[in-house]
């Protein structure tokens, strides 16, 4: 959104999309838990052209002392871009979109996490993109349920998201880079797969209510697609482990 | 033999509450028990529970663990058990008669002890003691890590898997249920101890582990 349209760029045309899919297709998706050696947990996604590992420490003591919660654990998680992760370099560190989103893919992880099992503790979850194409947060945010998972932190969920949108008046799933760029609205969603319990709803552009209802729907099938694969690819990892010989 | 146990990830139903209880790592909703954890399902009487295969060490109430001191204060001293919690070891909880302030006399920075866990709270705040038959700083020896949850693969089935290896490396070995191993003995028979125990880590729950472990174990006497 806000990048004004080339002429010669056609996002929709004979009911298909810029890159051949269907309006309803997701893209390819590839997820691997298990992937670093000292993180406690961690996982690897490739969703179309993103490129995110996703790594796990803790539960550990929650340091400085004044940031614990004698309650329940907090969830701190980090969202990170490599200067390399997009066409212009990305200059390295935090910036305000990347702070907004460890902010809310925190605060979802946090929903699904049994934090009250660990007071004082931290649960440290880094999300690196290394290479972006639009709806990083949704693919960081599933790498980082899987991560989750891996690294055996109690939860009531695995957390997944997945994007809808809207170009040239049509209502899409999952917005690949012009889509994003050229597009009317954008609208990443992280569900609770158990109970569709939306654990971040964010929104760019314009829809109407009928269209935002569509679109959520639609984002909420796509969130089910994704968490049957997040679930092969640990059972994938752990069958592994179990039949060593 | 026992049929592999099935493996459950968070979210997936591993049982009906009908029929059973939701035990650990596991809650119900609806009628049916869902696991919390990745691990391996166990039903044990009719409770339902989840062994885990992967996570920190949770502390509990009579674990022998090895641990570091950490800090030392007038009364107490902090102890580093490798969970998230740092555990406190106070003067009454020792074997020695420590005047005030004399703490570090016994126990410095840097020390390694086999201790108790005597307490857990609400709020996670670890009390160890010393004060019991076979529990004793650790002199000399090195220290391992290994993930806590392979603790009893280590051990093996009343003790069969840590006999056996101190059996054939004549070497002293210690497992603290937090996953540190101390081993004491000559430089050949504990370099073959931590070989032994590294394949353990790596293959705890295959079939016929320690068939393996002993083959190892015989290799180059």
């Amino acid at each position: 959104m806000g990048m004004k349209k080339p002429e010669d760029v056609i996002l929709f045309k004979n009911n298909k999309r810029i890159d051949g899919r269907k309006p309803d297709e997701l893209r390819p998706i590839k997820i691997e838990a298990g992937v670093l050696y000292r993180a406690d947990g961690s996982a690897y996604v490739e969703w179309g052209g993103n490129k995110i590992l996703a790594a796990v420490y803790g539960p550990r003591e929650a340091l400085p002392k004044h940031i614990q919660d004698p309650r329940k654990a907090i969830v701190n998680a980090r969202y990170n871009m490599a200067a390399f992760s997009v066409e212009d370099r990305k200059r390295p560190g935090p910036d305000r979109r990347s702070i907004e989103i460890s902010k809310v893919i925190s605060e979802a992880l946090e929903r699904v996490i049994l934090t009250e099992q660990f007071p004082r503790a931290s649960i440290d979850v880094n999300i690196e993109v290394l290479d972006a194409d639009a709806g990083t947060r949704c693919a960081g945010l599933t790498a980082a349920g899987v991560a989750l998972a891996d690294a055996g932190i109690p939860m009531r969920d695995i957390p997944v998201a997945c994007a809808a949108g809207k170009v040239e008046g049509k209502v899409i799933l999952d917005l690949c880079k012009e889509e994003d760029n050229y597009g009317d609205a954008d609208m990443p969603v992280a569900i609770a797969p158990l109970t569709d319990e939306i654990l971040l709803l964010q929104m760019d552009g314009h829809l109407t209510y009928e269209e935002f209802e569509k679109a959520l729907d639609l984002a909420i099938k796509g969130c089910h697609i994704v968490s049957e694969l997040q679930k092969k690819a640990l059972l994938k990892k752990y069958e592994r482990v179990l039949e060593v010989e | 033999m026992e049929e592999q146990p099935k493996i459950a990830i968070p979210s997936m139903v591993v049982g009906d509450a009908k029929r059973f209880r939701p035990g650990r790592g596991t809650f119900e909703k609806g009628g049916k028990i869902y696991s919390t954890r990745l691990g391996l399902i166990n039903k044990q009487a009719n409770f339902i529970n989840i062994v885990p295969l992967s996570g920190v060490y949770d502390p509990i109430p009579g674990d022998t663990i090895i641990g570091i001191i950490e800090d030392i204060s007038q009364t107490n001293w902090l102890v580093n058990i490798n969970a998230p919690y740092p555990a406190v070891l106070h003067v009454n909880e020792v074997p020695w008669h420590v005047e005030l302030g004399e703490t570090s006399k016994y126990l410095k920075y840097a020390d390694a002890i086999l201790a108790k866990i005597l307490l857990v709270d609400e709020t996670k705040k670890i009390i160890l003691t010393m004060k019991e038959r076979g529990l004793h700083k650790l002199n000399g020896g090195q220290i391992i890590e290994i993930q806590p949850i392979k603790v009893p693969r280590v051990i093996g089935k009343k003790g069969t898997m840590i006999s056996m290896i101190k059996k054939y490396t004549g070497c002293r070995i210690i497992v603290g249920q937090n996953g540190r191993i101390w081993i004491d003995g000559n430089t050949d028979g504990v370099e073959k101890a931590t070989r032994a125990i590294r394949k353990i880590e790596a293959e705890a729950h295959t079939k016929g582990l320690t068939i393996r472990i002993e083959k190892l174990l015989k290799n180059r006497r």
